[in-house]
Order: C-alpha cells, then structure tokens, then sequence
C-alpha cells in the first residue's frame, strides 16, 4: 500500500506559499495547545481553590515584567540551554537519553568539588576551564554503560539511562555528604566558590555569561546538526538506522558519540549552573532540570532555534513558580504539572492536525 | 453460443464499481468481479495494479469509497477481518499472518473468544478430518518459527477451512515457493474447487494464471481491463492464452521484453573475484558457506535461488556491510577484505539493495540527500565536514536529469516518490563516480512494466560499457533475458554455475530444488 | 555483631525483603501484560504515584485498607485509560505522552498532598497482619513470610495466576499475538487495539494496587514522590523476565532483598546514608543489564501504534 500511496503525494504541491502556509499552520498548533493547556491547568489551580488569572498575573509579573525577575529568568535559561542541547543531539540521533538528571548533578558536584580548589592553584580562567573539563569528562563517562548496551548489546536506552540517572543523583548525594563536604560549614555542602571567582556578570545586571555560553552551545548544535556532515550521519542513524548501516556508517561508534556529546553538554549545562550561579552544591539538592527539559525539545520539535524560545518560556514559569510558591503557597510542582499538559495538548493538536491533512488531501 | 459443459456454481461474493482511493491516487477504479462456487478465479496483474488493496476490501481490512459488495447476491458491506471470516470469506496473505512465536495449534486456535480455554484436542481431531484429504500433514505441536514457508501457508490453508471458508482467496502464494510446491499448490486449488470452494489466486505470473485458473481476470493501474471466462479459457492452448493476456496487462505485443544478452568478449579475466566467502548464520539469517564466483568485465553473473537462501547475506557480504568469517573478495587484482562499505565503494564495488525504503533512503530526507548518502562528508560535495548545499543541489541536479528521476525538487522527500523512482535515484547513486563491479538484489522486484524495461536495459548498458554486474533475481525468466551464466544458490551454498542458452531454465530449475544440473 | 545474626534479625531481613518487594511485583506483573501486548508503557510511574496518591485518601478517610487498595487500583486504571486512549487508540508516541503523565502526575500529587496534608501529615495505622495457620509458627520464615497483610499473599497469589493466564486461555494466545504479530491477531478476528487495552488498563491497576500498597502498607502515608522510581523498576522486571511471571517474583524479590539488607544494616547501627540504600537496586538493574542485557529481548512490534492495513 505504501508505495501507492508514496506515488500519490508527488502530486503535491511544494512552493513558496505552502511553506508559507506551513509556518502559519505550525504556530497554530503550537500557539493553540499552550492557550487550551492554560485554561486546564487553570482549573487544576480552581479546584485548589486558587484564583489562576491571580497567578498567571503573578507568575508573569515575577518571571518577565518585573526587573529582577527577567535577570533571573535569563540566569535560569543558562544551564537549560545546555540540556536542551545536549537532548536535540541525542534526540535527533534516535536515542532517548532520558538520563539528564544524573549527568547533570555529576556534573554540578564535580564541578562545585573542583572550582573553589582549583581556583586557589591556577589562574582563574584555567581553573575554571578544567573544571567545566572535569564535570564535562564524568557526565560523559556517566553516560558510557548504557551507550555501550544499546551500541553493542541492543538493550533499550530509555531504561538504562533512567537507571543511571537514580543512580547519579544519589551518588551525586553521596559525594555531597561524605568526599566533597565542606569543613568550615555544618550544612552538608560542598566549599563554595567564591562569588568573584564565578562566571562573570553581563555589564551591570545580575545575569550570568553562562547565558551567552549556553546560546552559543545550542546555536553550535543547531548549525552541526543541520550543516554539517556528522549531524547528517547522526539524523541518519535517528532516522533509519538501516540505512546508516547500508550507508557504510559506523553506528555503534555514532551511538556512543551521540551519547557522550549529549551527556557531555549536560554536565556542563550543570557546571555552568554551579560555576556562574550557585557557588555550591547543597545535599539533597535536585532540580530535575532533566526530566523538565524533555517536553520542551519534544514542544520545539528538536529545533535548536525554537528550543531557545521554549527555554525562555520555560523559565519564566519557573522564576515565576517559585516566587509563587514562595508568596501564593502554591509549589513549584506546579509548573510540572503544567508542562506535562502541554506536552498531552501538543501531541493530539498535532494528531488533529495529521488527520485533517489526510482528509483534505483525499 | 456454443454449448459447453460448466461446472461453476453460484456467485458468491460480487464486487459492483466498487473504488477504493488513498491519497492522491485511486487504487481501485470501479471493478466489477464475480467469484463463483467451484472455479479457481485468477487475479492477474502486476505490483501496483490494485490486488492488494481488492483483497483488502474482500478480507475487511479496507473499506471501499464506492460500489456495492455483494455475498450471495444480497448487499453486504464486509466490516471487518472477523466479519469477513464470518461470511465465510477466508485469506491467506502474501506475508504470512501466523504468529512465529506460538505453536501451530495456537496459531489455529487463535480468534476465540478470550475467556474460553483453546481447546486444542477438539482442533486437533477437526484439523486431521480437513487436511488427510487435501493430502496436508499439519504439525500441531511446531512452533510456527520452525515450519518452511510452505507449510506455513498450508498452516494457513487449513486455517480458512477450519473456518468453514466457502471463499478462499490465496494472495502471492507462489512468490515463496519451490518450483514442486507451485505444482502441489495448483493440485491442492483443484481439490477444493472441486469441492465447491471458491478459490480467488492473486498473482503477478502469467504462466500459474493460464496452468491455475478457471477464470482469469486481469488488473492494471487499478483498473480491471480484462476477463477471460472459463469456456474461452477451456478452449485455448497455454501459449495463445499467455499472449492474450499479455495483450491486456500491457496493452502491446508479446515478446517486448525478449531475450537480449548483452554481446561480450568471451576471453575476459575476472573483475570480481571472490573466493570461499564464508559468513555465520544468525538467528533469523541464513549463513554463506564457501562461497566462490567470478564476474568478469561486461558480464551479468545472476544469481538465481528460492528467496531467502542466502542471497542478500552475499550481497551485503560482498558490500562490507556484513562480516565475513572467511574468504576473500578482490576487485580488479585489489583485496578489498580488509575495506568497509565506504572503502569498498570508492574501489567502485557497489551494491544496489533490494529494501529502498527500508535501507537504501532515508524517506523523510530530500532526495538531494539520499543521492549522497552513501559519501556523507566527502569533497567535494561537503568541504571540512561542512556541506555545500550549492554544489549538492547542482550535483542533485545533474543526476536527476541524467537517470530521469521524476520528482517535483530536488529538495522534495525521498519517500513521496514513486517505487519506479526510487530506484532510479539508488541506480543513480551507486552507478555514479567510478562503478567499477555492481551487485543488483532483485532490481525490478515492485516496479512496473516501463520502469522494469528501464531497469533491465540500464544494467545491460552498464554491462555494455565493461562494468562486472552480479545479479540477484528470483524470476527466473529475468535472468534468462538478460544473463552471460546463472550460478544457483541454496540455503547459502552456489550448487551449480550454468551458461545462459538452449535448455538453461531447466537446468537452472533442477539445481534450485535440489536435484543435479 | 551477635544482633547482627540473630534469628529476629534474620526474620525482619526477610519481612522487610517481602515488604520491599511487593510493589515491585505489582508493578512488573502488571508492565508485563502491557509489554507481551506491544506496548512500552513509561507511564506507569505516573500510574502507581496516584494509585500512591488515592489508595492513602481512600484508605484515610474510609479507615478501610480494601477501600484504599480499592480507589489506589482505580486510580491507576484511570491513568491507563487516559494512556490507552492517546497511546493505543490514536497512536500516539508512547515515550512522549509516557513521560508527559509520570512528570505531571508526580506533580500533580505533590501539588494535592500539599494543600490536603502538608500541614498534619497525617499517618495511617499499622496494616493489620493475615497470619498463615501453622505456617505463621514457623521460626524465622514464619513471622518473615507468613505475617503478612493479606493483600501480600493475593500479590503473590498473581503469579500463579498470570501463568496460567498466559499458558491456559485465549486471552494469553491474543495477548502474545498482538505484541508480535499484530496483523495476525487481527485478521483472526480479534481486535487489537480493545486488546491492548485491555492489557494498558490491567497494567494501570496492577500499578496502582502497588503504589497503594507502598503508601499504606509499606509507609503508612502518602508523600510526594514516594514511588521514586518504583514504577521504572517494574519495566526493567518485565524486560528481564521476558514474559515469564516467575521470573518477575524472583526479581522483585532480589531487589527487595536488597533495599531491606541496607534498611537493616542501618538498623544494626552500621552507618550508611540513605542514598547508598537508594542505589543498591538500581546498582543491581544495572549489573542484570549488563549480564544479561543481551537476552532481555522485546515483541517484535513492541512500541508501535497499530494501524490495520498499514503495511
């Protein structure tokens, strides 16, 4: 049957105003999910027995409007640009690295473990050049068993990375409480860096130049995986695998590479966290910026350009969320909740959308 | 009218206009059929013309846009597979629907109610009162993984019967069998018909429908352009009835597509040399054993082999695509053992697969993409990894015109395109910049009549200008028109090389079913 | 040390193995009828955190365990009605929508439990214990194995009944057809998709009953993210058994094992953070994975939507 109707579609059309229209059909399905997802969500906070319009207001005002609340929001887009990044390679690549919470702590913790030690012995910007080398290197390595299982054994990566992920952020925890604790505090933390030994500020606001990084990390991946000859490997093996082995390409090779840029580019996405942001690793600190991320490359369509959009949105409602949380009493969850509703809203507009294509063409 | 003794009974099932559309094209277009009680009704036509969306219709699977269907001459839309077989109307599929990790028992007893127990003794007891007249043995204990493809499909056979089928509608049957299966299946058609079955015999071979058929009804591009009835069949000889129904497939004399061996010098060394290749069978993969052939400059070596005993194996171990625990392959006095696909390629050995959608393109890519698929990163096309859509769209470009590729753009997906496209841009990319030695798997396996023509003169062209082609059929009279020698193999080993000439079908015939040349 | 070995010891070990290891049961049992169907259902931790969720609501306002156990299975067949219907029904990607219901569902319970019981926390009692005659007295395996709600006893009561199901009756034959040979199945007569279904929704309640149990029984309250992972792990239990509920026990029992070997050393004054306690059965996941990877095969239309006469 395919082939029949393969021949059928040659028939259409393929101009400039079907792209056009294209366009404006995409952000329609994009624009209409997050309105509907809003409304729901809304009605998730009624039944709480919280005013949405009161807290949408809020989330905005906090998140965008106000001054400090946009500095925030941009430091916080920093190490999610990263993931976002590190995800689209191994998205577009076919393989689900659904392990970014694991990697990304590791690298936090590494991070935060070397910085303030490193900083004392070597020049600032070396010091804090090997230790964004050294969290990069252990997320990367974090990421080598289930690369390996899925290169060479075939075992499904949704499950080993997952795995890996628990067992990162209680090793994470671990290396906290025990190897990397600070003496001087009673807190389990790690030693903290320095605030002047920190990535430094844009000009005279509070965002950190981990945001000018974390946009060049996803425009780089964005141009890779679109111009260049090792993205075209990587979407080929993600979109047939067959035909990466009959191409002659090394696919076992590719899938580990895909794993290790992608986990790599995580780890740092937490560095840059640690290095420009926090100064140090608390115990038990966890924002599952991972799991939180996923949707939103799945809402860009792994589009690194659009991801960046989705990543701004991403991080108003989360400045926002937890200033709610903060003065309205509702947790940040939230927020979860939220992005989980427009990832089900996107998906069937998008089914929606398939169908009637379908319809109208026949 | 001339009296003639008929033995058909009454319509069972009749088709009136019915059109069945998908996207784009219309597969069906108003076909009108009549399948009666106690005829084998052949359903001629080729990949494309619209057999596999009528059976569709028949078995409940599709739903027609238009046009009645009738059972027993009331109508009777068929809603879906268990409606189907609940008219009676039972279907054996091209891909067989048996479920290879459960038993044949279990396979027969699937389709009960789900809170029953299978009850395999009673099957057991009704299966042996189906299959000892019909002269079937029935393993009820195998797994269905263990069973050849024949008795799969008689597994499936019985299966209809087991259903009470007063319609049994056999699809591709023959592409999976040995020469003496087709003959046992044809003796097996005749029994049920005679006792007032109705069997519909989907095919695509002109020589079953005039051996098999009582009526013979012929599909083209979703069109239904002619029907012999059975008296007019009775009174023809095999020969007169190929030619007529040639005339309605292709609407042009017999003979178009006729022997033509390419003229070759017959004192040419080897080009492709390959000597005791050897691969390990995997689970769901037939091994190579020893295997040795020769391909000179400007000779077509086909390979000829019941689908399935190792032809693909050799054809990706040549490639590189597949590891080869021993042998050697050489090109032109080079060892290319020790290259991968990539090396092997720019040697100028290529391999034209026979899955284009499922490993030769990528379907979702442009189809300036999938021409360069197999050269990912090489200049000059990409310059320090980086691609130069100018030079690849030019290149696109020049290929499209050159092998006539018809497609809206260069930048329109691969996989919109039609079957008979497809190939051209495989043709195009594996024929391009220095083949030297080019293996071809079932190359006109789905297209159509023009695009199959095409195909075969492309492949004699390219033997013409001195390339080595190495070509893996399963249609035998393909390679007879167009082969120097015809090696056979058999569950991966060559049995026998044979000359092309006077009485090579027969031989070539024996050697695939076992027996010496 | 001569704590450490003594035959109360040994029986806590093992009662608290057991305890570890039903709802990982639950959950692998019931991940496993939705995997032999061909469908990778990464839901069900969304599935189990509200069966978590609603199977302590209706237990603490009701006061009846069945009630909670009830509305926790409930629960959790909601959540694969809403699964089966994206996933099954209108194919749509099982990862994408998989992953969009445990995040929200893991926050949507968290976001309830604070408005409801951030303040009082408040605790269930202890589950009232089902002791086996004879076999309670037993020392050691009688107060280890055989003290137990009686809930435990039907969990593992599942096992025996899921083989038969698999190996005795028609719906195990569909079951196993629709995650190999869809096609097949269909043309048989029998409705893939509703088979599916049938199999997502009896996942949701398997999950649900779990989540249930680990809130009531196992910690006597609902906290946000109390599953952590408990869900994941009955996928991996359901990859590494392969169709064989057996195996799913045997599994579960392994990782209880280890949970309450940690949970016990720490009792016995050996000091290890929770963390190290957390890791063990994914550390265990791991190392199957690695030794046996190879063999956790899947259905061959494992994860793809059904689409009669697609070809």
């Amino acid at each position: 049957m395919s082939g029949e109707a393969v021949r059928a579609a040659t028939l259409d059309g393929s101009g400039k105003d079907a792209s056009r229209r294209d366009i404006r059909r995409r952000l329609a399905i994009t624009l209409g999910p997050l309105l509907v997802s809003l409304v729901l969500a809304g009605c998730v906070l009624l039944v709480l027995g919280v005013d949405p319009l009161a807290y949408y207001g809020f989330v905005l005002d906090r998140g965008l409007l106000s001054p400090l609340g946009v500095q925030q929001t941009l430091t916080r887009m920093a190490p999610l640009l990263f993931i976002a990044a590190g995800l689209i390679v191994a998205f577009r690549a076919g393989m689900w690295n659904l392990g970014g919470d694991g990697q990304f702590l590791l690298g936090a913790v590494t991070a935060a473990a070397s910085a303030p030690l490193l900083v004392q012995a070597l020049p600032h910007w070396l010091a804090l050049l090997v230790a964004f080398l050294i969290a990069t290197s252990v997320a990367m390595l974090w990421s080598l068993v289930p690369a390996l299982l899925r290169a060479y054994q075939g075992v499904n990566e949704i499950i080993t990375t997952l795995m890996m992920s628990f067992l990162g952020v209680s090793l994470a925890n671990v290396l906290v409480k025990l190897l990397f604790l600070d003496p001087a505090t009673t807190v389990p933390q790690t030693r903290t860096l320095a605030v002047p030994d920190r990535l430094p500020r844009l000009f005279e606001t509070t965002i950190t130049s981990g945001l000018v990084f974390g946009l060049a990390a996803i425009v780089i991946v964005h141009f890779v995986m679109t111009r260049t000859a090792f993205g075209l490997k990587l979407r080929t093996v993600g979109a047939n695998p067959r035909a990466a082995i009959h191409a002659g390409l090394n696919v076992p090779l590719l899938t580990v590479a895909v794993f290790a840029i992608s986990a790599g580019l995580i780890g740092i996405g937490g560095a840059v966290d640690i290095i420009g942001i926090q100064g140090n690793v608390r115990a038990d600190w966890n924002p599952a910026y991972g799991l939180a991320v996923i949707p939103v490359v799945f809402l860009a369509r792994m589009n690194g350009l659009a991801a960046i959009a989705f990543v701004f949105l991403l991080s108003v409602l989360s400045i926002g969320g937890e200033s709610a949380a903060r003065r309205l009493g509702v947790p940040q969850h939230f927020t979860m909740v939220l992005v989980a509703i427009v990832l089900i809203t996107l998906a069937i507009a998008e089914y929606l959308d398939h169908r009637f294509n379908q319809a109208r063409k026949v | 009218m001339e009296p003639i003794k008929d033995h058909s009974g009454p319509a069972i099932v009749t088709l009136d206009g019915v059109t069945k559309r998908f996207p784009g094209i219309v597969a069906n277009d108003r076909i009108d059929l009549e399948i009666r009680a106690g005829e084998v009704h052949v359903l001629l036509g080729e990949n494309g013309a619209g057999k596999s969306t009528l059976i569709g219709m028949l078995s409940g699977l599709q739903q027609p846009d238009e046009g009645r269907i009738l059972v027993d001459g009331r109508e009777m839309p068929i809603r879906s597979p268990s409606h189907a077989l609940s008219l009676g109307i039972g279907t054996v599929f091209q891909h067989n629907m048996l479920v290879p990790t459960l038993t044949v028992a279990e396979n027969l007893a699937l389709g009960g109610r789900w809170w029953q127990r299978p009850k395999i003794a009673e099957l057991a007891a009704r299966v042996a009162d189906i299959s000892r007249p019909l002269g079937i043995e029935i393993n009820l204990a195998a797994r269905v993984s263990e069973l050849s493809l024949g008795e799969q499909q008689q597994v499936e056979i019985v299966r209809a019967l087991l259903r009470e089928s007063r319609l049994l509608i056999l699809d591709e049957a023959t592409s999976m069998l040995t020469p003496q299966g087709i003959a046992e299946l044809g003796a097996l058609m005749r029994r049920l018909v005679e006792r007032g079955l109705a069997v519909v015999f989907i095919t695509h071979k002109l020589g079953e429908a005039a051996d098999f058929g009582d009526r013979v009804s012929v599909l083209k591009l979703g069109r239904k352009v002619g029907e012999i009835p059975p008296e007019h069949l009775r009174t023809r000889d095999r020969a007169e009835l190929i030619d007529e129904i040639v005339a309605m497939m292709f609407g042009r004399q017999a003979g178009d597509d006729a022997v033509s061996v390419p003229l070759r010098a017959a004192n040419d060394d080897g080009l492709l040399e390959v000597r005791n290749l050897s691969v390990t069978p995997t689970a769901d993969a037939q091994g190579l054993d020893a295997v040795s052939l020769s391909v000179g400059s400007g000779e077509i070596l086909g390979i000829a082999g019941i689908d399935g005993n190792g032809q693909k194996q050799l054809a990706e171990a040549l490639a590189g695509q597949r590891p080869a625990t021993g042998g050697s392959v050489m090109l032109a006095g080079q060892p290319l053992d020790d290259l991968d696909v990539g090396g092997r390629r720019r040697q100028g050995l290529r391999y034209l697969t026979d899955d284009r959608l499922g490993e030769g393109t990528v379907g979702a890519f442009p189809v300036s993409v999938n021409y360069f698929l197999k050269q990912i990163g090489e200049p000059p096309l990409w310059r320090s990894g980086i691609e130069r859509s100018g030079e690849i769209v030019a290149r696109a470009q020049d290929l499209t015109r050159l092998y006539d590729v018809r497609t809206p753009a260069v930048s329109t997906p691969v996989g919109r395109l039609s079957g008979g496209n497809i190939q051209k841009v495989l043709i195009a990319r594996e024929l391009a910049d220095g083949a030297r030695a080019v293996i071809f798997n079932k190359p006109t396996y789905g297209l159509d009549l023009a695009n199959t023509l095409a195909t075969r003169q492309r492949i004699r062209d390219i033997a013409g200008q001195g390339l080595a082609v190495l070509l893996i059929s399963t249609d035998l009279e393909e390679l007879l028109s167009m082969c120097h020698r015809i090696a056979v193999i058999s569950q991966g080993r060559l049995v026998g090389i044979v000359p092309n000439g006077a009485g090579a079908g027969e031989r070539v015939g024996r050697l695939m079913i076992g027996l010496a040349a | 040390m001569g704590g450490f070995l003594s035959d109360t010891f040994l029986a806590a070990l093992l009662f608290g193995a057991v305890t570890a290891a039903v709802p990982l049961l639950l959950a692998g049992l019931g991940e496993q009828m939705s995997e032999k169907a061909g469908v990778l259902n990464i839901g069900i931790e969304g599935m189990m955190i509200t069966g978590a969720y609603l199977g302590f609501v209706g237990a603490y306002y009701s006061g009846s365990f069945w009630l909670g156990f009830l509305t926790g299975a409930a629960g959790g067949i909601a959540v694969a009605a809403l699964m089966a219907l994206l996933c099954v029904r209108i194919g749509l990607n099982q990862i994408v929508i998989g992953i969009a219901l445990t995040l929200g569902l893991d926050g949507l319970t968290a976001l309830l439990h604070h408005f409801q019981f951030s303040r009082s926390y408040p605790r269930l009692p202890a589950a009232e214990v089902t002791p086996i005659p004879l076999l309670a007295d037993i020392p050691v395996l009688g107060p280890a194995l055989f003290r137990h709600h009686l809930i435990v006893y039907l969990a593992v009561a599942m096992v025996g009944i899921m083989i038969w199901v698999y190996r005795r009756t028609q719906l195990g034959l569909n079951l196993q057809a629709a995650g190999d040979k869809p096609a097949a199945l269909d043309v048989a007569g029998i409705d893939v998709i509703r088979t599916r279904t049938v199999a997502v929704l009896f996942t949701g309640g398997m999950a649900g009953l779990g989540g249930a149990y680990l809130a009531n029984v196992g910690a006597g309250l609902f906290i946000p993210f109390i599953t952590n992972g408990a869900g994941f792990l009955g996928i991996v239990l359901a990859m590494l058994a392969r169709g064989r509920p057996l195996w799913v026990l045997v599994g579960a029992l392994i990782f209880g094992g280890c949970l309450s070997m940690t949970t016990a050393a720490q009792v016995a004054g050996i000091n290890i953070p929770t963390d190290v306690i957390q890791m063990l059965p994914f550390l265990v996941v791991m190392a199957m994975l690695v030794l046996f990877g190879r063999r956790a095969s899947l259905p061959a239309a494992l994860g793809i939507p059904y689409e009669r006469g697609a070809r």
